[in-house]
């Protein structure tokens, strides 16, 4: 099996998985329960905020263990939002966001928000300077993502995080999702008050992720409850997935600082042997994330390809796998610009660090055998 | 290019005169340690300056480590190149760049290297140009710039700082002798530690623990709290006084109102006996004036009377609200806001009294008769040594 999906989601790492085994089985008391097991239950989770924040280079109270990227998304969202709405109703995002932060933005449209979607350049990128203008006084929230799901665009998160320094009162969230792991950035001190990761991106568990909140941040959560996760997301802590999702951090981060640049001369391999197959277009921009590879293959539907594949054991996607527009239709490609041939004719192939060139030549050669196949059909 | 050393500059040590040598040995003795495990970061001292060698380690995490070491007042990056003009416009240039939150700048030329075909004041402005030039949105402030570009053009190389990043101040750690730290689990006991080590004292701390009716995880509170202190010197060595059965007999034999009085006596007593044992010459607690029943002058007056060892009170004058401020900065104050009951909590006795007498109490205790509790919790005193948190064991290290 050639695996080339891993921005839809990975494969757990088997110590990913040891570790979830092991913390259900000896630590499955309730962190909140007054009795032994439940204080080695609570100073297990505190060990686990505590790495996780060591590995972030932040404080171990700006840790919040969530269910992954649509609830952080969410909850930073809604949350600012929420508790800050008597300040202002603006908020800003961009055209090219994850449907969790779309979502959540036009869900808050409904109740009297007002949300500036800026658009984004032929790289899908959004301009600084669209941006400042956007702020205005009611501004309260900014929320850009880091690295993009769909494409690899990689967002100037200092740089905006540096404009939003200037304006005290309002809030920066980033969609960190996609990035993690892949793309250094920088938490503290760096203008980001609100930033959220996924675990099963980064070989953890579906049902896993962290959004950092800084500590000069208030959110109005999601959840009431029992006050867990300081109050801003109540219910019994998920101490098994929590553990999973730091050891998942660790083990990424180290491969980060180990084996980035391989990653990213595999993708330069694969970017410029794509770019020879007759009829492949691609949409990454040069500058991009070192994992995600966005083609397309005009005249062709992306589906066959995807089919074709898949009875060599080939895998990788169309656009994102939770993209909610009309079928095959990319709103990411569309921001960016493209024609409507490349807009539903995209095809997307994402590595990680497991990722061979072995597989990759593998790939190569059974894709441009399926194109030869299909083009042979249609004419 | 990039930024090869930390300048440290030491504030009220400077003052000390003769015995400056001792304080600075002492500080390079810490900074050493708090960075021992970058392997290739060297700590310096020439001509009475101490400067942090970064041989290509990224400054960020060294800068961050520095920033809690008692002792250092200010701390500035810094670039050595050779002595010529256009190396050092690209190093202030570098410097310039890598500021944040600037918008005025000076220069400041200071040629002590005399061969140096460029004088002082006309460097000045060949900087000054040179870096409005290749910048867009600064200005020159010559009075109050929000960026002073310091230049030393020395016989061996010329050295550019630019901005001064606040340290932590106060004396470096053991430097002032050892206290021990009456830690209770609370917010005021860890933040008195805090400002102890502040001014060069180490500390070791005694905690009095009384299970069953105090659990497993207000000791481990205490022990997270001595951690955290950690951070600060090098090691603490924390005291576990198992305290249950004195504390019983206590509020068994002594009438309501003066069983927390001559339960505090007796504390300590035992924290006395602790200190001869370790040739520890004084004892530090969280007391401020006037928070609770314990801490009024009479009770403080009474409780004193059984020790004439000196006891530092450093939160004795500040505001409850000042402290809190603190333990937040030090990361105490979520870990001392933890439901636990710990000793002093939870025999409360329904109305203790706030204004106890001497007379009274010494009449009480010639009463009953404890020396062999005493001798037993003594005896029984659990010794947990504390290292920072960089070396410390991660028990869940598997999971984790």
């Amino acid at each position: 099996m050639i695996y080339l999906d891993n921005s839809a989601t990975t494969k757990p790492h088997p110590s990913v998985l040891k570790s979830f085994q092991q913390a259900s089985e000896s630590f499955f008391a309730n962190p909140s329960s007054i009795h032994q097991l439940g204080g080695e239950a609570e100073k297990l989770l505190l060990k686990a905020k505590e790495q996780a924040a060591e590995i972030l280079h932040v404080n171990n109270n700006e840790i919040i263990f969530t269910s992954g990227g649509t609830e952080g998304n969410n909850m930073a969202i809604k949350g600012i939002a929420f508790a800050h709405q008597a300040r202002g109703k603006h908020i800003i995002t961009s055209q090219i966001e994850h449907p969790s932060v779309m979502e959540a933005c036009a869900a808050l449209e409904t109740l009297g928000f007002d949300i500036t979607y800026l658009p984004v350049d032929e790289n899908g990128v959004v301009s600084l300077e669209d941006l400042t203008q956007a702020i205005r006084n009611d501004t309260i929230l900014i929320s850009i993502m880091h690295v993009n799901n769909e494409i690899g665009t990689i967002q100037p998160i200092e740089k905006i995080g540096e404009i939003a320094k200037r304006y005290p009162k309002l809030f920066f969230h980033v969609d960190h999702v996609q990035g993690i792991g892949k793309v250094p950035l920088k938490l503290n001190n760096s203008g980001i008050d609100l930033c959220t990761i996924s675990g099963h991106k980064i070989h953890g568990l579906k049902g896993t992720g962290i959004l950092y909140v800084n500590n000069r941040t208030k959110l109005f959560p999601l959840f009431h409850g029992g006050n867990q996760e300081q109050a801003i997301r109540s219910g019994t802590e998920n101490l098994a997935g929590s553990v999973a999702m730091v050891k998942a951090l660790r083990l990424t981060k180290e491969r980060q600082a180990n084996e980035a640049k391989e990653l990213a001369e595999l993708k330069r391999y694969l970017r410029v042997s794509l770019q020879k197959i007759v009829g492949v277009k691609i949409n990454t921009p040069e500058i991009a994330a070192p994992h995600i590879i966005n083609i397309s293959v005009p005249g062709l539907k992306p589906e066959v390809i995807i089919h074709i594949l898949g009875e060599q054991n080939i895998f990788i996607s169309t656009k994102s796998a939770c993209s909610s527009k009309q079928k095959d239709e990319s709103r990411i490609l569309e921001a960016c610009g493209f024609s409507k041939e490349r807009t539903t004719s995209a095809l997307r192939i994402s590595l990680s660090y497991d990722t061979t060139k072995e597989e990759i030549q593998t790939f190569l050669q059974e894709l441009e055998k399926a194109l030869t196949q299909l083009k042979e059909v249609m004419e | 290019m990039q930024y090869d050393h930390i300048l440290i500059r030491y504030g009220e040590m400077a003052l000390k005169g003769k015995n400056i040598k001792k304080f600075i040995v002492k500080l390079q003795e810490n900074i050493r340690h708090k960075l021992k495990d970058f392997p290739e970061v060297k700590v310096k001292r020439t001509q009475g300056r101490m400067f942090v060698l970064l041989h290509g380690q990224d400054p960020e995490p060294i800068l961050e480590r520095c920033k809690d070491i008692f002792g250092i007042q200010s701390l500035s990056l810094a670039i050595k190149v050779i002595n010529e003009e256009e190396k050092i416009k690209e190093a202030a240039l570098f410097a310039l760049n890598n500021s944040e939150h600037v918008k005025t700048f000076k220069v400041s030329v200071k040629r002590i290297n005399k061969d140096f075909p460029v004088r002082s004041q006309e460097m000045n402005q060949l900087v000054g140009g040179h870096l409005l030039i290749n910048t867009e949105g600064y200005t020159v402030d010559v009075h109050n710039p929000d960026l002073e570009v310091k230049i030393e053009i020395r016989n061996e190389a010329t050295y550019i700082t630019s901005s001064v990043i606040a340290g932590s101040g106060g004396l470096p750690v053991g430097t002032s002798g050892k206290s021990l730290l009456l830690l209770s689990g609370g917010i005021d006991s860890p933040v008195a530690g805090y400002l102890a080590m502040k001014r060069g004292v180490e500390i070791e701390a005694i905690h009095f623990h009384s299970p069953p009716f105090t659990s497993e995880r207000a000791k481990q509170k205490v022990l997270d709290l001595a951690q955290k202190l950690t951070k600060y010197g090098n090691s603490i060595n924390v005291h576990l006084v198992p305290f249950t059965k004195l504390q019983q007999q206590i509020f068994k034999d002594m009438p309501d109102g003066y069983a927390m009085t001559v339960m505090r006596r007796i504390m300590l007593r035992i924290s006395e006996t602790v200190c001869r044992n370790e040739a520890i010459l004084s004892m530090t607690n969280g007391e401020s004036l006037g928070q609770v029943a314990s801490q009024t002058m009479e009770s403080m007056n009474v409780i004193n009377e059984v020790t004439n060892y000196p006891i530092i009170r450093p939160l004795v004058a500040m505001d409850k609200n000042d402290i809190i401020k603190i333990s937040r900065k030090i990361n105490t104050y979520d870990i001392s806001i933890r439901p636990y009951e710990d000793c002093c909590t939870i025999f409360v006795p329904k109305s203790p009294k706030t204004k106890p007498k001497r007379d009274k109490v010494n009449y009480f205790e010639s009463q009953v008769d404890y020396s062999e509790l005493l001798r037993e919790a003594i005896e029984g005193i659990e010794v947990v040594k504390l290292t920072d948190q960089n070396d410390s064991v991660n028990e869940f290290e598997d999971l984790l």
